[in-house]
Protein backbone atom coordinates (compact mmCIF):
# COMPACT_ATOMS: atom_id res chain seq x y z
CA UNK A 1 0.00 0.00 0.00
CA UNK A 2 1.29 3.43 -0.89
CA UNK A 3 1.76 5.63 2.12
CA UNK A 4 1.79 9.38 2.27
CA UNK A 5 5.41 10.42 2.01
CA UNK A 6 7.10 13.14 3.99
CA UNK A 7 5.70 13.92 7.40
CA UNK A 8 1.96 13.39 7.85
CA UNK A 9 1.99 15.30 11.16
CA UNK A 10 3.47 18.40 9.56
CA UNK A 11 0.20 20.27 9.05
CA UNK A 12 -0.92 19.54 12.61
CA UNK A 13 2.42 20.73 13.96
CA UNK A 14 2.36 23.91 11.89
CA UNK A 15 -1.22 24.63 12.93
CA UNK A 16 -0.32 24.17 16.61
CA UNK A 17 2.69 26.48 16.32
CA UNK A 18 0.54 29.03 14.54
CA UNK A 19 -2.14 28.90 17.25
CA UNK A 20 0.53 29.50 19.88
CA UNK A 21 1.97 32.42 17.93
CA UNK A 22 -1.45 33.98 17.57
CA UNK A 23 -1.92 33.99 21.33
CA UNK A 24 1.60 35.40 21.62
CA UNK A 25 0.85 38.09 19.06
CA UNK A 26 -2.26 39.12 20.99
CA UNK A 27 -0.33 39.23 24.26
CA UNK A 28 2.71 41.09 23.03
CA UNK A 29 2.63 44.85 22.83
CA UNK A 30 3.28 48.25 24.38
CA UNK A 31 0.92 47.53 27.25
CA UNK A 32 1.66 44.30 29.10
CA UNK A 33 -1.49 42.18 29.35
CA UNK A 34 -1.31 38.56 30.60
CA UNK A 35 -2.52 35.90 28.13
CA UNK A 36 -5.52 34.90 30.25
CA UNK A 37 -6.76 38.47 30.36
CA UNK A 38 -6.17 38.86 26.60
CA UNK A 39 -8.37 35.89 25.79
CA UNK A 40 -11.04 37.22 28.11
CA UNK A 41 -10.86 40.62 26.46
CA UNK A 42 -11.57 39.02 23.11
CA UNK A 43 -15.13 38.21 24.12
CA UNK A 44 -16.02 41.06 26.45
CA UNK A 45 -17.59 44.20 24.95
CA UNK A 46 -15.00 46.87 24.15
CA UNK A 47 -15.49 49.14 27.13
CA UNK A 48 -12.43 48.56 29.24
CA UNK A 49 -9.04 49.85 28.03
CA UNK A 50 -7.76 46.26 27.88
CA UNK A 51 -10.63 45.17 25.63
CA UNK A 52 -10.08 48.22 23.47
CA UNK A 53 -6.37 47.55 23.04
CA UNK A 54 -6.93 43.88 22.28
CA UNK A 55 -9.93 44.25 19.98
CA UNK A 56 -9.00 47.44 18.15
CA UNK A 57 -5.22 47.05 17.87
CA UNK A 58 -3.99 43.53 18.46
CA UNK A 59 -6.74 41.47 16.86
CA UNK A 60 -6.47 43.27 13.49
CA UNK A 61 -2.67 43.13 13.60
CA UNK A 62 -2.69 39.41 14.38
CA UNK A 63 -5.37 38.57 11.82
CA UNK A 64 -3.59 40.56 9.13
CA UNK A 65 -0.27 38.90 9.97
CA UNK A 66 -1.98 35.52 9.74
CA UNK A 67 -3.72 36.16 6.42
CA UNK A 68 -1.00 38.19 4.71
CA UNK A 69 1.60 35.57 5.66
CA UNK A 70 -0.67 32.73 4.53
CA UNK A 71 -1.38 34.55 1.26
CA UNK A 72 2.29 35.13 0.50
CA UNK A 73 3.26 31.56 1.43
CA UNK A 74 0.57 29.79 -0.56
CA UNK A 75 0.90 32.12 -3.55
CA UNK A 76 4.63 31.38 -3.66
CA UNK A 77 3.97 27.63 -3.47
CA UNK A 78 1.29 27.84 -6.16
CA UNK A 79 3.40 29.88 -8.56
CA UNK A 80 6.45 27.68 -8.01
CA UNK A 81 4.29 24.67 -8.84
CA UNK A 82 2.76 26.31 -11.90
CA UNK A 83 6.05 27.60 -13.27
CA UNK A 84 7.92 24.51 -12.02
CA UNK A 85 10.64 26.72 -10.73
CA UNK A 86 11.72 27.00 -7.08
CA UNK A 87 12.83 30.59 -7.67
CA UNK A 88 9.35 31.83 -8.57
CA UNK A 89 7.56 34.05 -6.04
CA UNK A 90 4.57 36.41 -6.09
CA UNK A 91 6.79 39.22 -7.37
CA UNK A 92 7.80 37.30 -10.47
CA UNK A 93 4.55 37.91 -12.34
CA UNK A 94 4.44 41.58 -11.41
CA UNK A 95 1.56 41.22 -8.93
CA UNK A 96 3.35 42.73 -5.91
CA UNK A 97 4.86 45.69 -7.73
CA UNK A 98 1.63 46.54 -9.52
CA UNK A 99 -0.34 46.47 -6.27
CA UNK A 100 2.33 48.66 -4.70
CA UNK A 101 2.10 51.05 -7.64
CA UNK A 102 -1.66 51.40 -7.13
CA UNK A 103 -1.11 52.21 -3.47
CA UNK A 104 1.73 54.62 -4.21
CA UNK A 105 -0.49 56.48 -6.67
CA UNK A 106 -2.97 57.28 -3.87
CA UNK A 107 -0.14 58.40 -1.57
CA UNK A 108 1.35 60.54 -4.32
CA UNK A 109 -1.89 62.28 -5.14
CA UNK A 110 -2.88 62.62 -1.49
CA UNK A 111 -6.13 60.70 -1.99
CA UNK A 112 -4.96 58.19 0.61
CA UNK A 113 -5.07 60.86 3.31
CA UNK A 114 -8.66 61.91 2.55
CA UNK A 115 -10.27 58.53 1.83
CA UNK A 116 -8.83 55.85 4.14
CA UNK A 117 -9.79 52.86 1.99
CA UNK A 118 -8.65 54.41 -1.28
CA UNK A 119 -5.15 52.99 -0.79
CA UNK A 120 -6.08 49.31 -0.43
CA UNK A 121 -8.69 49.63 -3.18
CA UNK A 122 -6.14 51.15 -5.56
CA UNK A 123 -3.58 48.48 -4.67
CA UNK A 124 -6.09 45.73 -5.38
CA UNK A 125 -7.01 47.45 -8.65
CA UNK A 126 -3.31 47.60 -9.54
CA UNK A 127 -2.91 43.87 -8.94
CA UNK A 128 -6.00 43.00 -11.00
CA UNK A 129 -4.90 45.31 -13.80
CA UNK A 130 -1.49 43.61 -13.82
CA UNK A 131 -3.22 40.26 -14.20
CA UNK A 132 -5.24 41.53 -17.16
CA UNK A 133 -2.12 42.95 -18.80
CA UNK A 134 -0.30 39.67 -18.11
CA UNK A 135 -3.03 37.73 -19.88
CA UNK A 136 -3.11 40.27 -22.67
CA UNK A 137 0.63 40.03 -23.18
CA UNK A 138 1.09 36.31 -22.73
CA UNK A 139 -2.21 34.98 -24.04
CA UNK A 140 -4.47 32.37 -22.51
CA UNK A 141 -2.42 29.42 -23.74
CA UNK A 142 0.90 30.94 -22.70
CA UNK A 143 3.83 28.72 -21.92
CA UNK A 144 5.95 29.19 -18.84
CA UNK A 145 8.66 31.29 -20.49
CA UNK A 146 6.18 33.74 -21.99
CA UNK A 147 4.42 34.10 -18.63
CA UNK A 148 7.66 34.82 -16.79
CA UNK A 149 8.86 37.26 -19.45
CA UNK A 150 5.56 39.12 -19.45
CA UNK A 151 5.55 39.13 -15.65
CA UNK A 152 9.07 40.48 -15.41
CA UNK A 153 8.18 43.21 -17.91
CA UNK A 154 5.11 44.22 -15.88
CA UNK A 155 7.06 44.09 -12.65
CA UNK A 156 9.83 46.31 -14.06
CA UNK A 157 7.39 48.82 -15.48
CA UNK A 158 5.48 49.09 -12.20
CA UNK A 159 8.79 49.42 -10.36
CA UNK A 160 9.88 52.17 -12.72
CA UNK A 161 6.63 54.05 -12.22
CA UNK A 162 7.02 53.80 -8.44
CA UNK A 163 10.46 55.40 -8.86
CA UNK A 164 8.88 58.16 -10.93
CA UNK A 165 6.37 58.81 -8.14
CA UNK A 166 9.19 58.97 -5.59
CA UNK A 167 11.22 61.24 -7.85
CA UNK A 168 8.39 63.67 -8.52
CA UNK A 169 6.74 63.49 -5.09
CA UNK A 170 5.22 66.89 -4.23
CA UNK A 171 6.91 67.11 -0.83
CA UNK A 172 9.59 65.47 1.29
CA UNK A 173 6.77 64.31 3.52
CA UNK A 174 5.08 62.53 0.60
CA UNK A 175 8.38 60.86 -0.33
CA UNK A 176 8.87 59.61 3.21
CA UNK A 177 5.29 58.39 3.35
CA UNK A 178 5.66 56.43 0.13
CA UNK A 179 9.01 54.98 1.18
CA UNK A 180 7.74 53.90 4.58
CA UNK A 181 4.65 52.37 3.08
CA UNK A 182 6.75 50.45 0.56
CA UNK A 183 8.78 48.91 3.38
CA UNK A 184 5.70 47.06 4.59
CA UNK A 185 4.13 46.99 8.03
CA UNK A 186 1.25 45.60 10.05
CA UNK A 187 1.27 48.46 12.56
CA UNK A 188 -1.72 50.76 13.05
CA UNK A 189 -4.10 48.71 10.93
CA UNK A 190 -7.71 48.58 12.04
CA UNK A 191 -10.65 46.25 11.72
CA UNK A 192 -11.68 48.06 8.51
CA UNK A 193 -8.46 46.81 6.90
CA UNK A 194 -9.31 43.32 8.09
CA UNK A 195 -12.87 43.52 6.80
CA UNK A 196 -11.60 44.85 3.51
CA UNK A 197 -8.65 42.52 2.93
CA UNK A 198 -9.81 39.21 4.36
CA UNK A 199 -12.45 38.34 1.72
CA UNK A 200 -9.96 38.83 -1.11
CA UNK A 201 -7.17 36.97 0.67
CA UNK A 202 -9.56 34.19 1.71
CA UNK A 203 -10.88 33.80 -1.84
CA UNK A 204 -7.33 33.76 -3.24
CA UNK A 205 -6.18 31.14 -0.73
CA UNK A 206 -9.18 28.90 -1.48
CA UNK A 207 -8.65 29.27 -5.24
CA UNK A 208 -5.00 28.25 -4.81
CA UNK A 209 -5.91 25.29 -2.59
CA UNK A 210 -8.15 23.89 -5.35
CA UNK A 211 -5.19 23.80 -7.74
CA UNK A 212 -3.32 21.11 -5.79
CA UNK A 213 -4.17 18.01 -7.81
CA UNK A 214 -3.47 19.66 -11.13
CA UNK A 215 -0.15 21.00 -9.82
CA UNK A 216 0.76 17.45 -8.78
CA UNK A 217 0.04 16.26 -12.30
CA UNK A 218 2.00 19.19 -13.71
CA UNK A 219 5.14 17.99 -11.97
CA UNK A 220 5.33 15.49 -14.85
CA UNK A 221 5.20 18.25 -17.47
CA UNK A 222 2.38 19.89 -19.38
CA UNK A 223 1.76 17.10 -21.89
CA UNK A 224 1.46 14.48 -19.17
CA UNK A 225 -0.78 16.69 -17.05
CA UNK A 226 -3.11 17.15 -20.00
CA UNK A 227 -3.05 13.45 -20.79
CA UNK A 228 -4.12 12.85 -17.17
CA UNK A 229 -7.25 14.88 -17.92
CA UNK A 230 -6.28 18.27 -16.46
CA UNK A 231 -7.17 21.51 -18.18
CA UNK A 232 -4.03 23.66 -18.08
CA UNK A 233 -5.76 26.87 -19.15
CA UNK A 234 -8.06 26.53 -16.16
CA UNK A 235 -5.17 25.66 -13.87
CA UNK A 236 -3.16 28.71 -14.97
CA UNK A 237 -6.15 30.93 -14.35
CA UNK A 238 -6.78 29.48 -10.90
CA UNK A 239 -3.19 29.92 -9.76
CA UNK A 240 -2.67 33.36 -11.26
CA UNK A 241 -6.06 34.70 -10.17
CA UNK A 242 -5.63 33.14 -6.73
CA UNK A 243 -2.18 34.68 -6.32
CA UNK A 244 -3.42 38.03 -7.60
CA UNK A 245 -6.31 38.15 -5.12
CA UNK A 246 -4.27 36.91 -2.17
CA UNK A 247 -1.08 38.89 -2.77
CA UNK A 248 -2.84 41.96 -4.15
CA UNK A 249 -4.98 42.22 -1.02
CA UNK A 250 -1.93 41.41 1.12
CA UNK A 251 0.08 44.25 -0.37
CA UNK A 252 -2.98 46.48 -0.14
CA UNK A 253 -3.22 46.14 3.64
CA UNK A 254 0.42 45.69 4.60
CA UNK A 255 2.70 47.11 1.89
CA UNK A 256 5.38 45.16 0.08
CA UNK A 257 6.65 42.25 2.12
CA UNK A 258 9.20 40.27 0.17
CA UNK A 259 10.80 36.83 0.40
CA UNK A 260 8.06 35.11 2.45
CA UNK A 261 6.60 33.63 -0.75
CA UNK A 262 10.04 32.43 -1.80
CA UNK A 263 11.51 31.18 1.45
CA UNK A 264 8.56 29.39 3.03
CA UNK A 265 7.71 26.94 0.20
CA UNK A 266 11.38 26.20 -0.20
CA UNK A 267 11.89 25.27 3.44
CA UNK A 268 8.74 23.14 3.55
CA UNK A 269 9.05 21.36 0.19
CA UNK A 270 11.28 18.48 1.39
CA UNK A 271 9.02 18.03 4.43
CA UNK A 272 5.97 17.32 2.23
CA UNK A 273 7.85 14.88 0.00
CA UNK A 274 8.10 17.51 -2.79
CA UNK A 275 4.40 17.18 -3.59
CA UNK A 276 2.98 20.47 -4.90
CA UNK A 277 -0.52 19.73 -3.57
CA UNK A 278 0.66 19.11 0.00
CA UNK A 279 2.96 22.10 -0.18
CA UNK A 280 0.02 24.50 -0.62
CA UNK A 281 -1.62 24.23 2.83
CA UNK A 282 1.75 23.79 4.51
CA UNK A 283 3.07 26.99 2.92
CA UNK A 284 -0.05 28.89 3.96
CA UNK A 285 0.55 27.90 7.58
CA UNK A 286 4.30 28.42 7.27
CA UNK A 287 3.88 31.87 5.74
CA UNK A 288 1.57 32.90 8.57
CA UNK A 289 4.05 31.59 11.14
CA UNK A 290 6.99 33.42 9.57
CA UNK A 291 5.16 36.72 9.29
CA UNK A 292 3.75 36.59 12.82
CA UNK A 293 7.22 35.74 14.14
CA UNK A 294 8.81 38.58 12.21
CA UNK A 295 6.15 41.02 13.37
CA UNK A 296 6.50 39.92 17.00
CA UNK A 297 10.27 40.24 16.77
CA UNK A 298 9.75 43.72 15.45
CA UNK A 299 7.50 44.68 18.35
CA UNK A 300 10.01 43.30 20.87
CA UNK A 301 12.82 45.30 19.27
CA UNK A 302 10.78 48.45 18.74
CA UNK A 303 12.17 50.07 21.92
CA UNK A 304 15.65 50.19 20.41
CA UNK A 305 15.07 50.43 16.65
CA UNK A 306 12.02 51.13 14.53
CA UNK A 307 12.35 48.55 11.76
CA UNK A 308 9.66 47.92 9.15
CA UNK A 309 8.32 44.42 8.59
CA UNK A 310 9.34 44.20 4.93
CA UNK A 311 12.89 45.11 5.95
CA UNK A 312 13.04 42.26 8.45
CA UNK A 313 11.71 39.64 6.01
CA UNK A 314 14.16 40.89 3.38
CA UNK A 315 17.03 40.72 5.87
CA UNK A 316 16.14 37.11 6.60
CA UNK A 317 15.21 36.32 2.99
CA UNK A 318 18.06 37.76 0.97
CA UNK A 319 20.82 35.59 2.51
CA UNK A 320 18.51 32.63 2.10
CA UNK A 321 18.02 33.49 -1.54
CA UNK A 322 21.79 33.61 -1.97
CA UNK A 323 22.10 30.21 -0.36
CA UNK A 324 19.43 28.92 -2.76
CA UNK A 325 21.29 30.23 -5.79
CA UNK A 326 24.54 28.63 -4.65
CA UNK A 327 22.82 25.31 -3.94
CA UNK A 328 21.08 25.33 -7.32
CA UNK A 329 24.38 26.08 -9.04
CA UNK A 330 26.06 23.16 -7.29
CA UNK A 331 23.24 20.86 -8.35
CA UNK A 332 23.39 21.76 -12.04
CA UNK A 333 27.17 21.88 -12.48
CA UNK B 1 -19.92 -0.04 -39.97
CA UNK B 2 -17.75 -3.05 -40.71
CA UNK B 3 -16.78 -5.63 -38.14
CA UNK B 4 -13.18 -4.44 -38.07
CA UNK B 5 -14.27 -0.85 -37.39
CA UNK B 6 -16.43 -1.84 -34.48
CA UNK B 7 -13.62 -3.83 -32.93
CA UNK B 8 -11.14 -0.94 -33.05
CA UNK B 9 -10.42 0.57 -29.64
CA UNK B 10 -8.85 3.72 -31.03
CA UNK B 11 -9.39 4.97 -34.52
CA UNK B 12 -8.32 7.95 -36.61
CA UNK B 13 -10.65 8.82 -39.46
CA UNK B 14 -9.48 11.09 -42.26
CA UNK B 15 -7.38 12.83 -39.65
CA UNK B 16 -5.56 16.04 -40.61
CA UNK B 17 -3.46 17.94 -38.10
CA UNK B 18 -1.39 21.09 -38.01
CA UNK B 19 1.51 22.17 -35.86
CA UNK B 20 2.11 25.88 -35.45
CA UNK B 21 -0.08 26.60 -38.46
CA UNK B 22 1.79 24.12 -40.69
CA UNK B 23 -0.13 21.06 -41.87
CA UNK B 24 1.81 18.02 -40.63
CA UNK B 25 -0.65 15.14 -40.90
CA UNK B 26 -3.04 14.78 -43.83
CA UNK B 27 -5.97 12.41 -44.19
CA UNK B 28 -4.73 9.57 -42.01
CA UNK B 29 -6.96 6.52 -41.47
CA UNK B 30 -5.71 4.23 -38.74
CA UNK B 31 -7.41 1.69 -36.51
CA UNK B 32 -5.78 0.27 -33.39
CA UNK B 33 -7.19 -2.97 -32.02
CA UNK B 34 -7.20 -4.56 -28.56
CA UNK B 35 -4.32 -6.94 -27.97
CA UNK B 36 -1.97 -5.52 -30.58
CA UNK B 37 1.25 -3.54 -30.38
CA UNK B 38 1.57 -1.12 -33.27
CA UNK B 39 4.77 0.69 -34.20
CA UNK B 40 4.48 4.08 -35.89
CA UNK B 41 7.58 4.53 -38.05
CA UNK B 42 8.83 7.26 -40.31
CA UNK B 43 11.59 9.80 -40.77
CA UNK B 44 11.92 12.88 -38.55
CA UNK B 45 9.17 15.36 -39.28
CA UNK B 46 6.86 12.75 -40.82
CA UNK B 47 4.11 13.66 -38.34
CA UNK B 48 4.37 10.61 -36.08
CA UNK B 49 4.41 12.46 -32.76
CA UNK B 50 1.64 14.80 -33.83
CA UNK B 51 -0.49 11.83 -34.84
CA UNK B 52 0.15 10.16 -31.49
CA UNK B 53 -0.75 13.33 -29.60
CA UNK B 54 -4.02 13.55 -31.52
CA UNK B 55 -4.77 9.90 -30.74
CA UNK B 56 -4.22 10.79 -27.07
CA UNK B 57 -6.70 13.66 -27.38
CA UNK B 58 -4.02 16.30 -26.77
CA UNK B 59 -4.43 17.99 -30.12
CA UNK B 60 -7.63 18.90 -31.87
CA UNK B 61 -7.90 17.85 -35.51
CA UNK B 62 -8.02 20.24 -38.44
CA UNK B 63 -10.24 17.74 -40.21
CA UNK B 64 -11.49 14.28 -39.39
CA UNK B 65 -11.82 12.77 -35.95
CA UNK B 66 -10.46 10.33 -33.42
CA UNK B 67 -12.83 7.72 -32.07
CA UNK B 68 -12.39 5.90 -28.78
CA UNK B 69 -14.43 2.70 -28.87
CA UNK B 70 -16.62 4.39 -31.49
CA UNK B 71 -17.11 7.58 -29.47
CA UNK B 72 -15.62 10.95 -30.44
CA UNK B 73 -12.54 11.63 -28.31
CA UNK B 74 -12.90 15.39 -28.68
CA UNK B 75 -16.37 15.35 -27.10
CA UNK B 76 -15.21 13.29 -24.15
CA UNK B 77 -14.49 14.79 -20.71
CA UNK B 78 -10.77 15.02 -19.97
CA UNK B 79 -11.00 12.83 -16.94
CA UNK B 80 -12.83 10.03 -18.72
CA UNK B 81 -10.48 10.18 -21.70
CA UNK B 82 -7.53 10.01 -19.31
CA UNK B 83 -8.86 6.78 -17.77
CA UNK B 84 -9.03 5.18 -21.23
CA UNK B 85 -5.94 6.53 -22.96
CA UNK B 86 -2.51 6.66 -21.31
CA UNK B 87 0.14 8.80 -22.94
CA UNK B 88 3.89 8.76 -22.43
CA UNK B 89 5.45 11.84 -24.01
CA UNK B 90 8.84 11.93 -25.67
CA UNK B 91 11.75 12.56 -23.28
CA UNK B 92 9.38 12.84 -20.31
CA UNK B 93 10.82 14.66 -17.32
CA UNK B 94 9.86 14.96 -13.67
CA UNK B 95 10.27 18.48 -12.34
CA UNK B 96 10.56 17.80 -8.62
CA UNK B 97 12.66 15.15 -6.85
CA UNK B 98 9.59 13.03 -6.07
CA UNK B 99 9.84 9.51 -4.67
CA UNK B 100 9.21 6.83 -7.31
CA UNK B 101 5.97 5.61 -5.77
CA UNK B 102 4.53 9.14 -5.78
CA UNK B 103 5.32 9.49 -9.45
CA UNK B 104 3.64 6.19 -10.21
CA UNK B 105 0.66 7.17 -8.04
CA UNK B 106 0.14 10.23 -10.26
CA UNK B 107 -1.10 7.75 -12.85
CA UNK B 108 -4.13 7.19 -10.59
CA UNK B 109 -5.23 10.85 -10.72
CA UNK B 110 -7.87 10.28 -13.44
CA UNK B 111 -9.52 7.72 -11.16
CA UNK B 112 -9.68 9.96 -8.11
CA UNK B 113 -12.25 12.62 -7.27
CA UNK B 114 -10.78 16.04 -6.42
CA UNK B 115 -10.32 15.71 -2.64
CA UNK B 116 -10.09 11.95 -2.39
CA UNK B 117 -6.88 10.31 -1.19
CA UNK B 118 -5.38 7.18 -2.69
CA UNK B 119 -7.82 4.33 -2.04
CA UNK B 120 -6.88 0.72 -1.44
CA UNK B 121 -7.71 -0.01 -5.09
CA UNK B 122 -5.44 2.85 -6.19
CA UNK B 123 -2.65 1.52 -3.99
CA UNK B 124 -3.12 -1.95 -5.45
CA UNK B 125 -2.90 -0.58 -9.01
CA UNK B 126 0.29 1.29 -8.11
CA UNK B 127 1.80 -1.87 -6.59
CA UNK B 128 0.84 -3.87 -9.67
CA UNK B 129 2.42 -1.32 -12.00
CA UNK B 130 5.60 -1.22 -9.92
CA UNK B 131 5.76 -5.02 -9.99
CA UNK B 132 4.96 -5.32 -13.70
CA UNK B 133 7.82 -3.02 -14.64
CA UNK B 134 10.20 -4.50 -12.08
CA UNK B 135 10.81 -1.30 -10.14
CA UNK B 136 9.34 -2.29 -6.74
CA UNK B 137 12.82 -2.07 -5.30
CA UNK B 138 13.04 1.57 -6.32
CA UNK B 139 9.77 2.76 -4.77
CA UNK B 140 11.41 4.90 -2.09
CA UNK B 141 14.13 6.22 -4.40
CA UNK B 142 14.08 9.74 -5.80
CA UNK B 143 13.03 9.69 -9.42
CA UNK B 144 15.48 12.38 -10.53
CA UNK B 145 18.40 10.28 -9.29
CA UNK B 146 17.60 7.16 -11.33
CA UNK B 147 19.46 5.92 -14.39
CA UNK B 148 17.86 6.27 -17.82
CA UNK B 149 16.69 2.66 -17.91
CA UNK B 150 15.23 2.82 -14.42
CA UNK B 151 13.49 6.10 -15.13
CA UNK B 152 11.96 4.79 -18.37
CA UNK B 153 10.46 1.87 -16.48
CA UNK B 154 9.18 4.12 -13.68
CA UNK B 155 7.52 6.41 -16.22
CA UNK B 156 5.97 3.37 -17.89
CA UNK B 157 4.73 2.24 -14.49
CA UNK B 158 3.16 5.68 -14.07
CA UNK B 159 1.07 5.12 -17.21
CA UNK B 160 0.29 1.49 -16.38
CA UNK B 161 -0.94 2.46 -12.90
CA UNK B 162 -3.83 4.24 -14.59
CA UNK B 163 -4.77 0.94 -16.24
CA UNK B 164 -5.66 2.61 -19.54
CA UNK B 165 -7.10 0.47 -22.30
CA UNK B 166 -4.89 2.27 -24.81
CA UNK B 167 -1.23 2.99 -24.18
CA UNK B 168 0.45 5.52 -26.46
CA UNK B 169 4.18 6.18 -26.10
CA UNK B 170 6.37 8.55 -28.06
CA UNK B 171 9.88 7.15 -28.64
CA UNK B 172 9.92 5.38 -25.27
CA UNK B 173 13.08 3.37 -25.98
CA UNK B 174 15.19 6.15 -27.46
CA UNK B 175 18.26 6.62 -25.32
CA UNK B 176 18.03 3.24 -23.59
CA UNK B 177 20.74 0.59 -23.78
CA UNK B 178 19.88 -2.60 -25.76
CA UNK B 179 18.98 -4.59 -22.64
CA UNK B 180 16.53 -1.98 -21.45
CA UNK B 181 15.13 -1.48 -24.94
CA UNK B 182 14.29 -5.17 -25.18
CA UNK B 183 12.96 -5.21 -21.61
CA UNK B 184 10.71 -2.22 -22.31
CA UNK B 185 9.34 -3.85 -25.48
CA UNK B 186 8.62 -7.06 -23.59
CA UNK B 187 6.77 -5.09 -20.92
CA UNK B 188 4.46 -3.40 -23.42
CA UNK B 189 3.91 -6.74 -25.18
CA UNK B 190 2.79 -8.19 -21.87
CA UNK B 191 0.45 -5.25 -21.35
CA UNK B 192 -1.09 -5.72 -24.81
CA UNK B 193 -1.45 -9.40 -23.94
CA UNK B 194 -4.07 -8.41 -21.36
CA UNK B 195 -6.31 -7.30 -24.24
CA UNK B 196 -5.12 -3.69 -24.31
CA UNK B 197 -4.00 -1.55 -27.22
CA UNK B 198 -0.45 -0.27 -27.51
CA UNK B 199 0.97 2.15 -30.09
CA UNK B 200 4.59 3.29 -30.04
CA UNK B 201 6.38 5.89 -32.10
CA UNK B 202 9.79 4.37 -32.83
CA UNK B 203 12.91 4.76 -34.89
CA UNK B 204 14.45 1.34 -34.37
CA UNK B 205 13.19 -0.72 -37.30
CA UNK B 206 14.34 -4.00 -35.77
CA UNK B 207 12.74 -3.54 -32.38
CA UNK B 208 9.56 -2.66 -34.27
CA UNK B 209 9.83 -5.72 -36.51
CA UNK B 210 10.65 -8.03 -33.62
CA UNK B 211 8.17 -6.89 -30.99
CA UNK B 212 5.25 -5.24 -32.77
CA UNK B 213 2.30 -6.99 -34.38
CA UNK B 214 1.84 -4.29 -36.94
CA UNK B 215 3.93 -1.49 -38.37
CA UNK B 216 2.60 1.69 -39.88
CA UNK B 217 4.87 3.88 -41.93
CA UNK B 218 4.42 7.63 -42.25
CA UNK B 219 5.99 9.99 -44.73
CA UNK B 220 5.36 13.71 -45.01
CA UNK B 221 2.16 13.54 -43.00
CA UNK B 222 0.67 10.61 -44.88
CA UNK B 223 0.32 6.97 -44.02
CA UNK B 224 2.20 5.12 -46.75
CA UNK B 225 2.18 1.56 -45.42
CA UNK B 226 0.32 -0.44 -42.79
CA UNK B 227 0.98 -4.11 -42.24
CA UNK B 228 3.47 -6.75 -41.13
CA UNK B 229 7.20 -6.07 -40.85
CA UNK B 230 7.82 -7.90 -44.15
CA UNK B 231 5.31 -5.72 -45.97
CA UNK B 232 6.27 -2.41 -44.42
CA UNK B 233 10.05 -2.71 -44.33
CA UNK B 234 10.49 -3.74 -47.97
CA UNK B 235 13.38 -2.23 -49.96
CA UNK B 236 11.06 0.08 -51.92
CA UNK B 237 9.62 1.69 -48.77
CA UNK B 238 13.01 2.04 -47.10
CA UNK B 239 14.44 3.71 -50.21
CA UNK B 240 11.51 6.05 -50.81
CA UNK B 241 10.67 6.99 -47.25
CA UNK B 242 13.97 6.80 -45.37
CA UNK B 243 16.32 7.15 -48.33
CA UNK B 244 18.33 4.10 -47.30
CA UNK B 245 19.17 0.64 -48.59
CA UNK B 246 19.28 -2.23 -46.12
CA UNK B 247 20.62 -5.72 -45.66
CA UNK B 248 17.90 -8.24 -44.84
CA UNK B 249 18.09 -11.39 -42.79
CA UNK B 250 15.99 -13.78 -40.74
CA UNK B 251 16.35 -15.19 -37.26
CA UNK B 252 13.93 -17.61 -35.55
CA UNK B 253 11.54 -17.04 -38.43
CA UNK B 254 11.48 -13.28 -37.87
CA UNK B 255 12.92 -10.74 -40.30
CA UNK B 256 15.53 -8.16 -39.47
CA UNK B 257 16.97 -5.29 -41.43
CA UNK B 258 20.30 -3.57 -41.11
CA UNK B 259 20.46 -0.10 -42.66
CA UNK B 260 23.51 -0.36 -44.89
CA UNK B 261 23.82 2.88 -46.75
CA UNK B 262 22.01 5.78 -48.29
CA UNK B 263 19.89 4.91 -51.29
Amino acid sequence: MTREMGRPWLLTLLAAVLAGLMVGSLTLGYVAIPPGQVLGALVTPAETPVSLIVQELRVPRTLLGLFVGASLGIAGAGLQGLLRNPLAEPGVLGISNSAALGAVATLYTGIAATAPLALPAAAMAGALLAMLVLYGLAGREANVQTLILAGVAISSLAGALISVALNLAPSAHATTEILFWLLGSLADRGMDHVAWGLPFMGAGIILLLTAGRALDALSMGEETARSLGFNLTGLRFRVIAGATLAVGAGVAVSGSIGFVGLVVPHILRPLVGYQPARLLPASALGGAILLLLADMGLRLASDEVDLKLGVVTALVGAPFFLHLVLKTRRMTV
Amino acid sequence: MSRAERAASLQARQLSLSLGGEPVVAGVDLALHPGEVVAVLGPNGAGKSTLLRALAGLQSPLHGEVLLAGESLAAMKGNRRAREVGYLPQAATVHWPLPVERVVALGRLPHMSPWQRLSAADGYAVDRALAATGVEGLRRRTVTELSGGERARVLLARVLAGEPNCLLADEPVAGLDPYHQVHFMELVREYAGEGRTVALVMHDLNLAARFCDRLVLMDQGRLVADGSAREVLDPGHLARVFGIRAVYGESEGEPYVVPWGRA
